[in-house]
């Protein structure tokens, strides 16, 4: 017989999980008694929930495994919605285990309970609060089966305090079967086949690519079929590094802040294959103009994101790694020449551009200076606002799963705890964490968990002094009139800050220093660094589709 | 367009609530829900009366056929379907109004159930719309409670021609 809590601790060392992210408290203490005497989970300890979810989320997008959160009840399972909401919007499997009052109490306005499985039901893949211990063991198999199969997403596992203790028979589950839960992978054949005469008729395709070819790890499918019939291929943010920007066929990121190409070649081509991507409006722009004049495929797991903001001529339905290579062994080389002729054109006419101000300190120019030193190998994680944008620009992603931001929910204070969770995944990797002045501060806590376990994570703060990307809609729409969006004469010495935490503190003003100074901070291996870059102020994201505006009324602003 | 669908879930912890609770996220509308044991034991039938544009309902469809404990949806608006609610009805009643009271349930082939001095109670089964026809009938007498179950329904077999 074993305890709730050793039934628990087996059943996640059977799935082989390493690490935990995680803070105890009184509903948990006796899970944390049996982690006391388990060597082989790591756990590390945040210094707030929020932190611990981002962290797993960012551990979960970097290594494609599952991500573990641990937490006690009440406040400390409150303090994981905004992670769990980020990770649901991204499709990203993590498992969050929340402590709960005594199953007699429950109901009872309990010292520390709240009804997290209420509380989270909007925001998780599914849920349960476990009402018997002989069931956890089911349960939590056929959590980690759910949060990382179909399109994954985040499940939230709540323990009465009595559960964990009472004790019972632990049995590993093998077999999953839930009978109202099938994924669809393998893809009609008859659509694929469509598929592959629609593309290899058209003269204008385009691949546009969304963060399911990371989730899905199927990128090498994806350049299979690009390269096979000559299409070229943009991506929407959270498709980043499934398609290697260095290569000729690729566009970059679409949308809001993608390049004028990519949008434009949008609103062009002929036949338009949407791959692990769900037409967001920020991807879209206005709704009514936005590609009109092509045919439609469209490829998802999830059937739920086919026809529901853009009718598509072809839907498949299925997994991204299993369609990808039937389509493209039947899709014949395309009439794309005249098409990737008058791309280039476009490249050429309107490239990615910013200021040339020689002894200014441009973003831009400092995540092409990161990119550089780290031959574009780093995985980088970003918070909101300008700073996410100008890493999504200016980095050039060669890999899959080596930008990790929040794209859907748009959560400030993501990027340092993801870029802690990335790097305790990714020993090998370098990580750097891009982030804004504000969004820093959401979860500077984090530096702690950093220091402590010797995260050597790169924090490279674009500090203007602004919320910026709030700001520059200010600046644009709103008259100059920065209501509330001055951060200058509050912000902290991030420098003393970082050395007040025990990790390095750099300050850049000189643009000749950048260079250095990053290259400095690859040498520290033991602990994390933040650099704080003091940027251009009022330097803007371009170009730009303002909001529910058509793609082709960008402005590209002026430099 | 109201469209009558019905879903058959495994009716574990949490199941109702995400059901339900995927009308009010995302905005849409619930004219009628009804609850009831399925085939086996375990399953739960629920037959959900809605309204929307095609694209809604397609978007309903598939949302719920997303939730993992959900085994089966159909939109029965497009089948021949059957369909039936109940309803209770209590009206005033006078000894003057009792008869033709009566002479209404009568003609809606509803019946009395409960008598007191001053009320009639009147179980009306139905489509909603005769349901409907009858409360709109009974009103004249003065009605002082009613509860319905909403619709129940299930698809027609018998699809041959005469
Ligand atoms: C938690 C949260 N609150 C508010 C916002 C709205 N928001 C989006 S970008 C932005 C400005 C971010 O400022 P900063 O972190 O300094 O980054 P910058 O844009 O200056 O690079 C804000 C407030 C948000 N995305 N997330
Ligand atoms: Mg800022």
């Amino acid at each position: 017989m074993k305890s709730g809590s050793e039934i628990l601790v087996q059943a996640l060392m059977d799935q082989g999980v390493d690490t935990i992210f995680g803070f105890p408290g009184g509903a948990v203490i006796g899970i944390y008694d049996v982690l006391y005497r388990t060597p082989q989970i790591k756990h590390v300890l945040v210094r707030h929930e929020q932190g611990a979810t981002h962290a797993a989320d960012g551990y979960a997008r970097a290594t494609g495994k599952c991500g573990v959160v641990m937490v006690t009840s009440g406040p400390g399972a409150t303090n994981t919605v905004t992670g769990i909401a980020t990770a649901y919007m991204d499709s990203v499997p993590i498992i969050v285990f929340t402590g709960q009052v005594t199953s007699a109490m429950i109901g009872n306005d309990a010292f520390q309970e709240a009804d997290i499985i209420g509380i989270t039901r909007p925001i998780t893949k599914q849920s349960y609060l476990v009402k018997d211990v002989n069931q956890l063991s089911q349960v939590i198999h056929e959590a980690f089966h759910i949060a990382t199969t179909g399109r994954p997403g985040p499940i939230v596992i709540d323990l009465p305090k009595d559960i964990t203790m009472a004790k019972a028979i632990y049995k590993k589950i093998n077999e999953i079967n839930i009978r109202g839960y099938h994924p669809t992978y393998k893809g009609h054949s008859q659509q694929i086949t469509k598929a592959a005469q629609m593309i290899s008729n058209a003269e204008r395709p385009l691949l546009y690519v969304g963060g399911g070819v990371n989730t899905g790890d199927a990128a090498e499918e994806l350049r299979t079929l690009a390269k096979k019939g000559k299409i070229p291929v943009t991506t929407t943010l959270l498709g980043l590094g499934a398609f290697p920007e260095d290569d000729p066929l690729s566009l970059g990121m679409l949308g809001m802040h993608g390049t004028w190409y990519a949008n434009m070649a949008i609103m062009d081509c002929d036949v338009l294959v949407a791959i692990g991507a769900r037409f967001d409006d920020r991807i879209t722009g206005k709704l009514s103009t936005f590609s009109t004049n092509s045919k439609k495929i469209h490829i998802d797991i999830d059937p739920t994101c086919i026809s529901k903001n853009v009718q598509v001529n072809i839907p498949i339905v299925g997994h991204v790694k299993e369609i990808l290579p039937k389509l493209a062994e039947a899709v014949k080389k395309t009439r794309s020449e005249k098409w990737l002729k008058q791309i280039e054109q476009w490249k050429k006419e309107h490239p990615l551009k910013y200021g040339s101000g020689k002894d200014k300190i441009l973003p831009q120019r400092i995540i092409e200076t990161i990119a550089k030193v780290t031959d574009h190998e780093a995985i980088i994680s970003t918070d909101v606002g300008q700073n996410q944008m100008w890493a999504a620009q200016f980095f050039k992603y060669k890999n899959p799963r080596s930008f990790l931001s929040s794209g859907g929910l748009g959560t400030m204070g993501y990027g340092l705890p993801a870029a802690i969770g990335a790097k305790i995944g990714c020993k090998d990797k370098t990580v750097f964490c891009i982030t804004g002045d504000g969004g820093f501060q959401m979860n500077i806590q984090e530096l702690t968990t950093a220091v402590n376990y010797k995260v050597p994570v790169k924090i490279a703060v674009l500090n203007n002094g602004y919320l910026g990307m709030v700001r520059q809609w200010q600046e644009l729409f709103f008259g100059k009139r920065y209501s509330q969006t001055i951060l200058e004469d509050g912000n902290p010495d991030f420098v003393k800050l970082a050395e007040g935490y025990g990790a390095v503190g750099l300050r850049i003003t000189k643009n000749e220093d950048v260079e250095s100074v990053i290259r400095e901070s690859l040498k520290i291996k033991d602990k994390p660094v933040v650099m704080d870059f003091f940027i251009e102020r009022e330097e803007n994201v371009m170009p730009m589709v303002p909001a529910g505006a058509s793609l082709t009324d960008m402005i590209e602003g002026t430099v | 367009m109201k469209h009558t669908i019905s879903v058959l879930f495994e009716n574990k912890f949490n199941a109702i609530p995400r059901m339900v609770g995927l009308f009010s996220g995302r905005g849409y509308s619930i004219e009628s829900i009804s609850f009831g044991q399925g085939e086996e034991p375990g399953l739960t039938r629920a037959t959900i009366t809605t309204e929307g544009a095609e694209q809604i309902i397609e978007q309903i469809v598939k949302q719920l056929h997303k939730l993992v404990d959900v085994l089966k949806v159909v939109d029965l608006t497009y089948e021949p379907f059957v369909e039936r609610e109940l309803a209770l009805v209590k009206v005033n009643s006078t000894p003057s109004t009792r008869a033709e009271i009566m002479q209404v349930t009568d003609i809606f082939r509803a019946k009395i159930i409960d008598i007191s001095p001053k009320t009639l109670t009147i179980e009306v089964t139905g489509k909603s719309d005769k349901v409907n026809a009858a409360i709109g009938m009974l009103m004249q007498f003065g009605i002082r409670e009613i509860a319905r179950t909403g619709s129940v329904a299930l698809k027609r077999e018998f699809q041959g021609h005469i």
